[in-house]
Parts: structure tokens; C-alpha cells; sequence
């Protein structure tokens, strides 16, 4: 039995060095200076945005209703109402946060998001793709420390066929058996197209292989015109939905994100949410998976091609209005996590009242965010003390939110899946 | 001579009170014991609520979900004192939208919805001092020959105090080191001189420990020191060196410096011949709850005495790069968003006659302190340019703001920028 090959006759992983542009190397990270860092992307000018009318937007209705909200209602009344509905969907104090690892396995993109300081381009000298047994000995490390998932994200690498990806999951479960939390909308979406294959086969693919559930991330702001300027190549904000709600059809849980600050107006983060709202009815309705978190963080503009956009970003008074108005809209979404890696310890706590219930993943790697100059990871008993000291209990949860309890034999929702296959 | 000072130095108006009639003073429902009905809290529908009233000045619309703020809301909703117990109960509850909101309502009656900034520039000229050793919590200071000791001459005094010209900058915050060797001629000159470079610009320096320090070192009274720097062109003293009132905590951390009756009658006599000052307190640290409320309350006593104090600013106690957090095992931890929202939120409520309280960016990160803004604070600080003491101790914050990205935390945060002077009479406004 090696990483490559397999006794029970299933895909192989491919042979990496047929792919000329694969290498393997541990991601780099940048130095956070103003001035320069190897790779740091030409300024690209800063398009006008022109928001979208009212009466053009989905939800209209409603998105001047909560306006209306937003411009009447105080601050701290605002986050009143927001932390009495988390009240009422968690009604014990437990706060909980996840041990995880963030691997990316490749930094290779070709979609060239404006706001991002990660992705390379494919004849870039720094563009990697990690092998398996690199991400097997990150899983290993990760969980020595307890972790009890993989966040496995990448760029949109169109080298990368679909065997990889299976044979990468299989090689995982077989060897390193971890959750893993894997492959947002717009990776599955370059999968989709590399693959030729329809994305609900793509996805079952993917699950029966061993992808547990996906990642939020990719929605940036779910307003088309929004999109066209910060990243113009990225799937659109139907497409993403209609993946989310595949994943959901094929039984596995989705988060959802929204990355604000990039110059969008209140009415287009309503939209947003609104859009999300709705996308949970419908699965709701079906059996399968669900959103069950949201977490909203905010533009960090260093190394990327919009740093000398003239943008107003966000502030923590902007945080903390996002997150409660998120709690409010999204009264069928059960979490709301805080982004502690964006906004830093302080107010991550802060918005604990202002309607989250969740501290996110206790990063052991993030390379993401921490390419574009922000860097607040800190120590699990820093999350403990931030928590407690808030008045809440601090746990462990796994990704399916079930708290981690001393008796615990591995992430229940991977056991069961494990029993399943065994069945079958 | 007249001690009560508030309304001869400060002739500013006053915020809408609740006798000022300005809409509705609505009042929530006491609890009584057993059950509380509040149906803002109980019945709401996340939906969007069309029947949600624009916030009045006179209001508090968040419902304490702490049962044991309720007798304090009635207090601050009467004006009446909070004593001892309230302010030990407000420290130790976790209800921090609700201490926001009887902040933010204490607030409103005094200063409306307006903002203080200043276009200030700090300026430490020596970081040598005395007390190095016995300070543990202190990343700033060092011994005469120690690695980084440094002494700036007049010159390279004036000439930092030149760099930051952005915005003309209108006051000087003077504070450093009990220099063993340094005079009081050397303050003098340098106030004279940065009066004589900088025309219109206000001087707010040398905090109680010093200008004990340079009264003992003259062989004069603190009076005499006062009236000399005052001359040279003084305007007001900082808040600094009062830490924790408590004998303990003070023996803890700060062995040698001035005992805190010492600390209070600098500013007594200061008061007496007429110059105001802010005061201040060290917090996150080893101090109990109780030893933040005796403190809260010693001020509050001197400001009944004196009313000389214009401003009170919590400052956070960073862990890094001193004795005292290596020794405590707390480096890397620094005080959380709850603790800095709560002194401030709490100093607004129980220091009732003192009519400002600042935050203080450089500690609490301007996000923190944007959102202050609703829990009790009516000042900003300012520019801050050029601040050593606390980035020697961590903080990672920058190292100054510029006017135009204050003003603009203030308007997001729904209220009015107001640009004052070292008085708090207000120079500008948008």
C-alpha cells in the first residue's frame, strides 16, 4: 500500500512530475511591509462601482426595511436585538471554537481575484502545489495538537485534475482519517470544468471519496455588479448558490462567508444575506445538508491588486453592525462565527453580544489571510480566556457544531460515515 | 478663591438632560423579583420591526439581561450616585450591552452626541528614571547607562516636536522619566520654546510623579513648581502615575513611586491655583474589582473637593517587555474588548462630576475605541504622534492617526467630531 497506489483497485493518484508547473513547497510568508514583498501584485486602477437600483435588486422590499433598521436604530440596540436571538438559539453560555489546521494545497490560481494577496499565476516562481504525503504529515501534526478537521482550500488550479482531488481524499482517509472540510464553491467549480463532468456526479465523486463537507468562502459580496470589480473572473453569485445547494442535495454541510469592505454599500451586504437566507429555505425544505455557520470578516487590503483603492474599510463599528445585522437576517442560520484572524482578539470578543456564537477555528496554519498583513492567531488558552472572561464557556466543537466531549472517539459525523461505507 | 473651577475654566453648554425636555423620558419596568417582562427582549421578531424608534437622547432602550443592574438602572435613570457595591457589581457583570447603554445614556445627558479630537503630539523627552526598577510594569523606562537610555537635549527636543506637521498640531502631551539630573530650568525651556516655535499650541505636561519629583530635587513646594512651569507656558497637568490607589496593588507594582494621597495632593494644589488636570488609572494588571472602585472613588472625592478635573482616561495594562508581565506568566495576553468597554463604561457612570472620559486608541485599537463611543466616551484622544511608552510595551497599534481618519471613526460611529482645545472648548466641528 503506497501513497500512490491501491489494493482495492481504485484510482491512483496521478504521477505528479507529468505536470511540469507541481512542486512541492511550504508556503511562504510574507513580511507585512507597506513597501514591496516578493511577489506583491501591480496596482490595478480602481474601476467606478455603480451599485445596483433598488428596484433592479432581488429582496427590494426588504432590504429597504432593514436600511430603515440600520439608519434608525442605535448601535447598541441593534446588538441587543442580535444577542437576545442568539440568546434564544443557544441558550446554554458554551462558545465554542474547532482546533483545525488550514492546508492550502496550492497557491497556483488563473482567476486573479483583485482582493487577494495568496494566489500565484502559473509561471510564477513561487507557485506550488503540496503532494499528499506533505498533507499527510500536516494532518499528522495537527492532530498530535488535537485537531479535529482539515480546512483544505486552494487556488483554482487547472492542472489539477479530478483524480487528484479523489485520489488526494482517498489518500487522507486511507492513511491520515480526518475531517476534512474542503474545496469551496469556486475550486469545485474549476473541478466541474476540468472534469467535463456534471457537478452533481462531480460532487458525489468528491464526497464518496471522502470530502465531509465544504467551505463558505468565495462568496465575497453575492452582488453580481460587486463582483465584476473585485473579481471579475470568479463564478457569479448564482452559480455559487446553485453549488452550495448541490453540495447540500448530495448530504454535506456548507458554511457561508461574506468578505465586506471592498467598497460594496449596505444595500448589496443586505442582498447578500438575503440571498443566503433564501438558499437555506430551499435546502431546509430538502433532506440533506445545510448552511450551518456564517461568518462575515472584512477586506485586508495589503499586497493585493486594490491596495491604493481609495475604499472605506471596514471599521469595528462596521464589524459589529455586519455581524448582528447577519445574526437578524439569517434567523435560519443556527451559528454565527467572529473572524478574530481579521479583527483581532478584542473585538472578536466584543461581538460575542453582538450575535456570534461561535470563535471560529483555532488556526494551527493560515497562510491566506496572513499573506495580506494581518496576523492575530493566537494560543487556544488565549481563545479560552477571551471566552470565559465574556462570561461564556469555552468548548471544542466539531465542524457539525456537536461539542467535543473527553469520551469522544474521533469527529462523530466522520464515524458515522465510516460505519456507512463499512455496510455498504 | 472660588475651588470649584467647572464653570470658570470650562464654559461649554451642557447635553440635553432629562429635565431639558427633549422628547419622552422613557423608563423601563423595575424588576420586582422573580420575573422580569421586558417585551423588547421577550417577544421580538427577527423580522425587520418598523416599530423600532429612532434611539432619543433620553432613552435607554437595551434591557439588562443581568438581573443585578436592575437597581442601577434605576439610579443612573433618577441621577442619583452610584456607591461602592454598584461599581464593584457593573466591573464583575458580563452584561456588557446593557453597562453600554446606562454609559452611553450617562453620557448623552452630559455631552449630547458630540465627540472630542485634538490634533496632539506626544513628546517624552527622557525615558532615564528613578524608579526603573521598582516599576515592574513599565517597558519605558531605564537606567542612566542602560541599553537604550536616551536624554534629549533641548534642541533635538524641539526639533522632534517639529516632525509631525500634517495637521498644525495644537497640544504638546509632555510626559517621561524621573530623571535623577534633569531640572526644572529644563522644563521650563522646553515648554518656553516649544510656545515660542509652535504659536497657539497648548502645553499639557509633567503627570504628579514628576512634578514631585522635580519639587524634591529643587527643594521647593509643588506649588512653587507649578506656578514656575506655568509660566513658561503650562496649560494643564496629565493623568498619569496614579495606577491603582491601593496600598497593595502599589506596593506590587509601583514600590517607590508617589503614594497615592501624594498623587492626589499634586492635584489638589495643582487645582487650588487654578490648573486643571485629567486623572487616570492602570488597569488589567493584579488589582481586585474593589481596588478599581476605591480608586473611581478617591477621584470622585478630590473632584467633589476641587472640580479641577477635566478628563478621565482608563489606561490598559500591556504585559509585554516588562517585569511584571513575565512575571505574572502574561505576555501575549493583553486586557480584553470586554475589560477596556467596561472601565470605561463604568468610570462614565460612577465618576458623575467629572465631565469627560477619553479613550485612549493607542491601548484599546481604534476599532475598540470606535466602538467606546457608545459605552460612555466623549474623547477620542487625538493624532498621537510620536507615542513610545506603550509601543515599548506591545502595543501594536500605529503609532498615530491622521485627523481625517478620526473624524471619519467618529461619523461612522453615528456622532459629531468636535475638534477642542486642551479646555475642551471646542475649536472646530463638522
Amino acid at each position: 500500500m503506497t501513497p500512490n497506489g491501491d489494493t482495492q483497485g481504485r484510482v491512483a493518484a496521478p504521477e505528479q512530475r507529468s505536470l511540469p508547473i507541481l512542486q512541492t513547497v511550504t508556503p511562504r510568508r510574507r513580511e507585512a511591509t507597506p513597501e514591496g514583498a516578493v511577489g506583491m501584485r501591480s496596482r490595478v486602477p480602481q474601476p467606478a462601482y455603480v451599485a445596483p437600483p433598488l428596484s433592479s435588486r432581488p429582496f427590494a422590499a426588504e432590504i429597504e426595511a432593514w436600511r430603515q433598521t440600520l439608519d434608525n436604530v442605535s448601535f447598541l440596540e441593534l446588538a441587543d436585538r442580535a444577542d437576545a436571538l442568539r440568546r434564544e438559539k443557544h441558550p446554554s453560555s458554551v462558545v465554542s471554537y474547532i482546533v483545525d489546521r488550514n492546508i492550502n494545497y496550492t497557491n497556483l490560481c488563473v482567476t486573479d481575484c483583485r482582493f487577494c494577496a495568496f494566489y500565484r499565476r502559473p509561471k510564477d516562481a513561487e507557485a506550488y502545489v503540496l503532494a499528499y504525503d506533505e498533507i499527510g504529515r500536516k494532518i499528522d501534526e495537527a492532530k498530535e495538537v488535537g485537531a479535529v478537521q482539515i480546512l483544505m482550500q486552494g487556488g483554482h488550479n487547472p492542472y489539477l485534475p479530478l483524480d487528484w482531488y479523489l485520489g488526494l481524499l482517498r489518500y487522507i482517509k486511507e492513511h491520515h482519517p480526518i475531517h476534512v472540510h474542503g474545496f469551496s464553491a469556486s475550486e469545485i467549480e474549476m473541478i466541474v470544468k476540468v472534469s467535463k463532468l456534471p457537478l452533481d456526479e462531480v460532487l458525489r465523486m468528491l464526497r464518496d471519496a471522502g470530502l465531509d463537507s465544504v467551505p463558505g468562502a468565495g462568496a465575497e459580496v453575492l452582488v453580481d455588479a460587486v463582483r465584476d470589480v473585485i473579481a471579475p473572473k470568479k463564478i457569479d453569485s448564482s452559480r455559487w448558490l446553485e453549488i452550495h445547494e448541490a453540495v447540500h442535495e448530495a448530504g454535506m454541510h456548507t458554511t457561508a462567508t461574506l468578505m465586506y469592505g471592498v467598497g460594496e454599500t449596505w444595500e448589496d451586504r443586505l442582498e447578500h444575506l438575503l440571498k443566503l437566507r433564501d438558499s437555506q429555505a430551499r435546502s431546509l425544505a430538502r433532506t440533506g445538508g445545510r448552511y450551518t455557520a456564517f461568518i462575515a470578516w472584512s477586506f485586508q487590503p495589503l499586497h493585493t491588486e486594490m491596495q491604493d483603492w481609495d475604499l472605506t474599510l471596514g471599521t469595528g463599528m462596521d464589524y459589529l453592525r455586519t455581524t448582528a445585522l447577519a445574526r437578524l437576517v439569517l434567523d435560519n442560520f443556527d451559528n454565527v462565527q467572529v473572524s478574530y484572524v481579521t479583527q483581532g482578539p478584542k473585538m472578536a470578543q466584543i461581538a460575542l453580544r453582538c450575535g456570534a456564537n461561535d470563535f471560529g477555528s483555532l488556526m494551527i496554519e493560515e497562510n491566506v489571510v496572513s499573506a495580506a498583513g494581518i496576523d492575530f492567531i493566537m494560543p487556544e488558552s488565549e481563545i479560552r480566556r477571551l471566552i470565559s472572561d465574556a462570561g461564556f464557556e469555552p468548548r471544542r466543537r466539531y465542524q457539525d457544531y456537536g461539542l467535543v466531549s473527553e469520551h469522544d472517539e474521533g469527529c462523530p459525523c466522520c464515524r458515522w460515515r465510516d460505519l456507512v461505507t463499512v455496510d455498504s | 478663591m472660588d475651588r470649584r473651577l467647572s464653570h470658570a475654566l470650562a464654559p461649554h453648554e451642557h447635553g440635553p438632560g432629562p429635565d431639558g425636555g427633549t422628547g419622552p423620558f422613557v423608563r423601563l419596568p423595575t424588576f420586582a423579583g422573580g420575573h422580569y417582562d421586558c417585551p423588547a427582549v421577550k417577544d421580538w421578531n427577527p423580522q425587520p420591526d418598523f416599530g423600532m424608534a429612532p434611539a432619543l437622547a433620553t432613552e435607554i432602550r437595551v434591557a439588562p439581561t443581568d438581573r443585578k443592574l436592575f437597581p442601577i438602572l434605576d439610579k443612573v435613570l433618577d441621577d442619583r450616585r452610584l456607591d461602592r457595591a454598584d461599581g464593584i457589581t457593573l466591573f464583575e457583570s458580563t452584561d456588557l450591552l446593557a453597562i453600554g447603554a446606562l454609559a452611553d445614556y450617562a453620557n448623552r445627558r452630559k455631552n449630547g452626541d458630540r465627540v472630542f479630537l485634538c490634533a496632539n503630539q506626544h513628546l517624552n523627552p527622557t525615558n532615564v528614571c528613578i524608579l526603573r526598577a521598582t516599576c515592574v510594569f513599565c517597558s519605558f523606562a531605564r537606567k542612566p547607562k542602560e541599553d537604550g537610555a536616551y536624554t534629549m537635549s533641548l534642541e533635538e527636543a524641539f526639533h522632534e516636536a517639529s516632525l509631525a506637521r500634517d495637521t498644525p498640531v495644537r497640544e504638546f502631551h509632555i510626559v517621561g522619566g524621573l530623571h535623577p539630573k534633569l531640572r526644572l530650568s529644563y522644563y521650563e525651556d522646553l515648554i518656553r520654546g516649544l510656545r515660542e516655535r509652535h504659536p497657539g499650541v497648548e502645553v499639557k505636561a509633567l503627570t504628579a510623579v514628576e512634578i514631585a519629583h522635580l519639587a524634591r530635587i529643587e527643594k521647593t513646594t509643588v506649588e512653587d513648581v507649578l506656578e514656575r512651569l506655568r509660566a513658561a507656558g503650562l496649560d494643564t497637568l496629565p493623568g498619569g502615575g496614579a495606577e491603582v490607589f491601593s496600598t497593595g496593588v502599589r506596593a506590587t507594582i509601583a514600590e517607590r513611586k508617589l503614594a497615592a494621597d501624594e498623587w492626589l495632593d499634586v492635584h489638589r494644589r495643582a487645582h487650588a491655583v487654578g490648573i486643571r488636570s485629567n486623572c487616570t488609572m492602570l488597569y488589567g494588571h493584579v488589582e481586585s474589582m474593589a481596588d478599581r472602585v476605591d480608586h473611581l472613588e478617591m477621584l470622585r472625592s478630590l473632584q467633589d473637593e476641587t472640580g479641577g478635573f477635566l478628563a478621565y482616561i482608563p489606561l490598559a495594562y500591556h504585559p509585554d517587555n516588562n517585569e511584571l508581565g513575565t512575571s505574572l506568566g502574561r505576555e501575549g495576553t493583553a486586557t480584553t474588548g470586554f475589560d477596556d468597554l467596561k472601565n470605561l463604561a463604568v468610570s462614565r457612570l460612577y465618576l458623575d462630576n467629572i465631565d469627560h472620559i477619553k479613550t485612549h486608541w493607542i491601548m484599546n485599537t481604534p476599532k475598540v475605541s470606535q466602538i467606546a463611543l457608545h459605552f460612555g466616551v466623549d474623547d477620542l484622544e487625538g493624532t498621537v504622534r510620536r507615542e513610545r511608552i506603550y509601543h515599548e510595551a506591545g502595543a501594536p497599534t500605529p503609532e498615530g492617526l491622521s485627523f481625517a481618519e478620526i473624524v471619519r471613526l467618529i461619523k461612522d460611529a453615528g456622532k459629531r467630531p468636535v475638534e477642542r482645545n486642551v479646555h475642551y472648548q471646542e475649536v472646530r466641528s463638522w
